[in-house]
């Protein structure tokens, strides 16, 4: 039985602005079935009874203090960056993205 | 009269004036150099280990607390996932389904009437990066300094049916946020920031109408001017048989209208899910009673004061508390002993036209409390006239010091030893015998002139009581 359609491997590439070709689709389409499928073992489990785990370490309230660390100098900072201006990084221009 | 009731809930933005960033140790700091506080972790690098800023908890906890709020006892944050050039994580940590507060409250006041306002929750989480938009539409420019800055969300429950309300509210939030000290609160640098739901509905009808979410409100007057819009726009909708979509819009001061961003239906999907590299909080009483000792008294428990100890009236009482640091400056200058009404009087008339057309606020200006405690003796002593201590004000707001010199400098001692105020009046009325004689005759308006005359003559320093009682028994001698 087919999980995953591909409908909905468009529709998670859209949300990941990615563009896929259709044989990209079909193939991702039938990995994402396939890893799904082995996920849903862990459905032959019970359950019933167990408290949902949010977090994997059982451990409370790890926190660091209000206190200022040095900075990236702003080259090192924008290294990777393709296109800058004004020390800035320089993006394609986003409008009221749909 | 419409027919239709508006429902308006609002969510505000507040950042967090912590010393470092919510999950590293970059300085939080508004108007710094592009690009100048990053690091690996805000930059989103792979590998990275975030790790929660205490400080930050403990100013959400104080925010929930004097926001009328449960505390949640235990919490954790949650992976907001999204694609946007100003998050480079292309996720915000965020708390989806256990906000650190719940059911809270605000109680406004609008045209003298006192209203609760829900407050449906309060979650931390932090800040995107400031995109700038380059005019020759080239391309937008990216400052990673806001990312990561620690930022509480507050969601008020759907409970204002008035922009007026709306508009109340945010100012007691704000005074709020500015009394516990969490937060700058300042609309134009970003640290306070509202978006607004608003629909309408018949009279009566228990369901809600369908919403529109405004954006782009600058400042408290856009929020309360773009909701007017939208409510009469709604109702135009409506009544021409058309249906209200659900969208994003955007309000424009130039032409106070509001105008659609994008359609709101299925575009968000944010797929959230707990947040592997933040640890579970725990906050037991210990906590909350340590924050709770730290939350001074509030605009609400000093207004009732100010009215119930000071005796000053209600109104008075609300807009002196409506910032901290201008109720502060009028506890002080109580304390200096002067009388609580007459400070309040030149806080509320004087003062506030001074800082307004200024643009300043109280701690802004070289006047102390102690100096208007003093220049509002020397009235109440009968030193100086209200009209030479409107003189005193000037210099006393625009340069500080102390009123009692500057009178002195300035030679501005009221006159009002009787003998030596005689001497002086006499030649003035002689002059002006006629006006003396149409008093007589009934013609009340010449008091008036001879009281000018006098006070003209002598430049304000004669004790206008004095001169009015000198005046009276020069015409009954008549």
């Amino acid at each position: 039985m087919s999980r995953i359609n591909e409908e909905q491997v468009k529709y998670v590439a859209n949300l990941a602005r990615l563009s896929f070709t259709d044989q990209e689709i079909k193939t991702f389409t039938t990995q994402l079935d396939d890893i799904i499928g082995f996920a849903e073992q862990l459905n032959e489990l019970d359950t019933q009874g167990v408290e949902p785990t949010t977090h994997v370490l059982d451990m409370y309230n790890v926190m660091r203090e209000d206190v200022v660390e040095p900075s990236l100098p702003r080259e090192e900072a924008l290294k990777n960056a393709p296109v800058q201006e004004d020390g800035q990084v320089k993006v394609p221009l986003i409008m009221e993205a749909d | 009269m419409s027919n239709f009731e508006t429902v308006i809930g609002l969510e505000v933005h507040v950042e967090l004036k912590t010393k470092t960033k919510a999950f590293c140790g970059c300085a939080n700091q508004f108007g710094a150099e592009p690009n100048t506080n990053t690091c690996p972790i805000c930059l989103g690098h792979p590998g990275v280990l975030p790790i929660l800023n205490h400080e930050a908890v403990d100013y959400a906890i104080k925010a929930a607390l004097a926001l009328n709020c449960e505390v949640a006892r235990e919490t954790k944050f949650d992976r907001k996932n999204y694609f946007y050039p100003d998050n480079p994580k292309a996720y915000q940590i965020s708390q989806f389904d256990q906000p650190i507060g719940r059911n809270g409250y605000i109680e406004i006041e609008v045209e003298g009437k006192k209203k609760r306002i829900g407050v449906h929750r309060l979650h931390l989480e932090e800040d995107a990066g400031k995109l700038s938009h380059l005019e020759d539409g080239s391309g937008s420019l990216v400052d990673f300094n806001r990312v990561g800055t620690p930022l509480i969300e507050i969601v008020s429950e759907a409970d204002m049916r008035d922009p007026k309300e709306a508009y109340a509210y945010l100012e007691k939030l704000k005074a709020i946020m500015q009394y516990i000290d969490v937060s700058d609160v300042k609309m134009e640098e970003g640290s306070l920031r509202c978006d607004a739901n608003i629909s309408i509905r018949p009279f009566g009808q228990t369901t809600f109408g369908t919403k529109t979410e405004l954006k782009n409100l600058n400042s408290f007057t856009f929020v309360e001017k773009g909701l007017a819009y939208e409510e009469m726009r709604q109702e135009r909708v409506l009544l021409s048989g058309g249906e209200v979509v659900q969208e994003t819009r955007r309000y424009n001061d130039a032409t106070k209208t509001t105008t659609v961003m994008r359609g709101k239906e299925g575009s968000d999907d944010y797929r959230y899910f707990p947040e592997p590299d933040i640890i579970k909080l725990k906050i037991d009483q210990e906590w909350i009673d340590r924050i709770q000792a730290e939350i001074p008294e509030l605009p609400d428990a000093r207004q009732k004061r100010y009215v119930e100890e000071l005796g000053l009236p209600e109104y008075d009482a609300m807009v002196l508390t409506q910032t901290k640091t201008m109720s502060d400056f009028f506890q002080a200058a109580v304390a200096e002993g002067a009388d609580a009404k007459l400070v309040s009087n030149w806080l509320m008339g004087e003062v506030s036209a001074y800082l307004n057309s200024n643009y300043k606020t109280i701690d802004q200006v070289p006047m102390t409390a102690q100096g208007l405690a003093k220049l509002v003796q020397l009235i109440e002593k009968g030193t100086i006239s209200s009209k030479i201590a409107k003189k005193v004000f000037k210099d006393l707001i625009e340069k500080g010091g102390d009123p009692e010199e500057i009178v002195k400098a300035k030679g501005l001692v009221q006159i009002s030893d009787e003998g030596a105020l005689r001497d002086m009046l006499a030649p003035i009325l002689e002059a002006n015998k006629q006006s003396m004689i149409d008093y007589k005759n009934g013609k009340d308006r010449a008091l008036g002139f001879l009281v000018g005359q006098v006070m003209k003559q002598t430049h304000g320093k004669a004790n206008p009581k004095m001169v009015n009682k000198i005046i009276l028994d020069e015409v009954n001698k008549l």
